[in-house]
């Protein structure tokens, strides 16, 4: 069997997967859903009152019914319907899922910017002041937490600009492209950092590796101009495990970012995710954990097939 | 003792090693209690003191000392970062030498459970994990460990594939060693290497989730000091005590530095290829 053909047969295998382990998981959480969501006023009502409402939302049932509801509603692309917001769970994902997107794209931009022509760069001036700094910033960037830097960030912003990042209400692209420019770009820098320095690091290893194969050797020696060697004969396979990387940072970042969302208060995905799991909304929390696994798998199986095709050496089959 | 020597030869190696020292004594100096000040004393007449010869590093909101806090909150981030990425070292081990020397259903079966495990965001499953057993340090060790072993199980994978089939193996088989014994012997041993490597990125990967998650409240609980939740602490108070952002922020990014030089020296030198690549 080729390897991609066994790729797409397990994709569903891992889903199934993940929903078993989803909604088994959030279930052992102390305290149900009504609780949760009605406060102290669940007190007040009365056992055939907490019937209609469990019966409502579906939670009446045994555990494995439930789960077989969910999994039949799911072809229909049915997630359920969220006790906190009341309206269907993948209304709501879908609500959040543009900031989140356009967040873990923006972040993506600012990396590869950065990442790629720093990595070339240092891999060119192997060992001189320009390769250590590099080496160096990388590192750093490496190994500090996104919090640090987002309130980093905040703080140069606010004391020396005297200006805070707007938060709360998000505004869409296509209502105000400035205004929601101005709230992405602080928070895709935050994420940025430390995949901008991932990035950097691999596109040097890679180019150094590819600096040192026959065939650069050969296309100077048939007097290539540097440049044109750098560019254009090196880079492009230089980037195979840059496409990798980042495909796979991609997908972590489509799985909303708690941390970043939280400091500059964004409603996106990871948010939307931890508050659901505060509130015991089973079915949000089952929705959108099962929607980034599923964004995350997608993503990983492209990230493959750019793979083959930026490497024709490639046959997934032999692999 | 001669990886010792290669890694002081090093020279990010030895930085690594320096800061990984220090942070070790101060943890330890902590632990004992040889900290400037009692790290949950409220000074109430010295709130929000910057740096001074009395506050090293200046006091919080409940005029506690900075300085002491921090030390014992690098002991805090380490313990559950070593006995985490212990946990998940040992656990991914198994699971990967298994699926590596069984093969067949059993490979896939247990492969896929990984993959499972690692289509989740390293935050949102230790959340998950969190919101059933509650915070706390053992959450948080039991979290990160589940996190990570997944990966563990991956790098033991791959190489036990191959070593199954060389020679020494078959000949430890025909001088009828027990599967307990050339696993835990011929195998383990061989990747001992790659496994040291690991833990030590492990290590630094571990301190950045453990940051993350006290810093959103779901590590170690207060008052009780921890490395993330002072810098959320410190969020409101950053306009009028810079400090309190300023020296847990750098705290924690030295840490983790100190443990990807470690990491990345030891690679170099365990890993031929590698170095012959970056240096």
């Amino acid at each position: 069997m080729s390897y991609l053909a066994r790729r797409l047969l397990t994709f569903p295998l891992i889903l199934l997967g993940v929903s078993l382990l989803v909604f088994f998981s959030i279930r052992l959480i102390p305290g149900d859903a009504i609780t949760a969501m009605l406060g102290t006023e669940a007190g007040l009502l009365t056992p055939a009152q907490r019937q209609a409402l469990a019966a409502y939302f579906g939670i009446d049932q045994p555990v494995v019914v439930q789960y077989g509801r969910w999994l039949t509603g799911l072809l229909r692309g049915d997630l359920g319907v969220s006790v906190t917001y009341g309206r269907p769970v993948l209304d709501v994902i879908l609500e959040r899922f543009p900031l989140t997107l356009e967040l873990a794209l923006l972040s993506m931009l600012i990396a590869l910017a950065v990442g790629v022509p720093a990595g070339v760069l240092a891999a060119t001036r192997k060992e001189k002041a320009s390769d250590v700094g590099i080496r160096v910033l990388a590192m750093l960037g490496q190994s500090t937490p996104n919090f640090v830097v987002g309130l980093l960030i905040i703080y140069i912003l606010s004391v020396y600009f005297g200006f805070i990042p707007a938060m709360g209400a998000f505004t869409s692209l296509w209502v105000d492209p400035f205004a929601n420019l101005g709230q992405l770009i602080f928070p895709a820098i935050t994420l940025g950092f430390a995949f901008a320095a991932s990035v950097t690091r691999i596109s040097r290893s890679a180019m150094l590796d590819v600096l040192s194969d026959d065939y650069i050797r050969t296309a100077r020696s048939k007097g290539a101009p540097g440049r044109s060697v750098i560019w254009h004969h090196a880079l492009p396979n230089a980037l195979i495990p840059v496409v990798t990387l980042s495909g796979v940072e991609f997908g972590y970042l489509l799985g909303g970012a708690v941390i970043v969302e939280q400091i500059f208060a964004l409603p996106g995905l990871g948010r939307l995710t931890l508050d659901a799991i505060a509130q015991r909304d089973y079915a949000l929390v089952q929705g959108s954990v099962l929607f980034i696994a599923f964004n995350f798998l997608i993503v990983n199986l492209l990230v493959d097939l750019a793979y083959a095709a930026l490497d024709p050496r490639i046959r997934l089959g032999a692999r | 003792m001669q990886i010792w020597r290669a890694i002081l030869a090093h020279p990010t190696g030895r930085i690594g090693a320096a800061i990984i020292g220090l942070y070790i004594l101060l943890a330890l100096l902590g632990a004992v209690g040889l900290t400037p000040h009692d790290p949950l004393q409220q000074f109430r007449i010295d709130r929000l003191k910057p740096p001074s010869g009395t506050y090293w590093m200046g006091t919080d909101l409940f005029g506690r000392d900075t300085a002491s806090r921090l030390m014992v909150g690098i002991g805090q981030s380490f313990i559950i970062a070593f006995a985490s990425v212990g946990l998940a070292a040992l656990a991914g081990s198994i699971i990967g030498l298994l699926a590596g020397w069984w093969g067949g259903v059993a490979d896939g079966v247990l492969m896929r459970i990984m993959d499972v495990l690692l289509s989740f965001p390293a935050i949102l499953l230790a959340l998950l994990i969190i919101a059933i057993v509650g915070p706390g340090t053992f959450t948080s060790v039991a979290a990160i460990a589940i996190v990570y072993t997944p990966i563990f199980a991956r790098v033991v994978r791959g190489p036990t594939l191959s070593l199954k089939r060389r020679e020494f193996v078959d000949a430890a088989r025909t001088f009828g060693s027990s599967q307990r014994y050339i696993l835990s012997h011929h195998l383990l041993l061989n990747l001992v290497a790659p496994l040291t490597v690991q833990v030590t990125l492990a290590l630094a990967w571990a301190l950045l989730t453990e940051a993350g998650l006290s810093f959103l409240g779901l590590g170690t609980q207060p008052p009780a000091p921890s490395l993330g939740l002072m810098m959320s602490e410190a969020r409101n108070l950053m306009q009028q005590a810079p400090w309190l952002l300023a020296f847990p922020g750098l705290t924690i990014m030295l840490g983790i530095l100190g443990f990807n030089l470690f990491g990345d020296a030891l690679r170099d030198i365990l890993d031929p290829r590698s170095q012959e690549r970056s240096s």
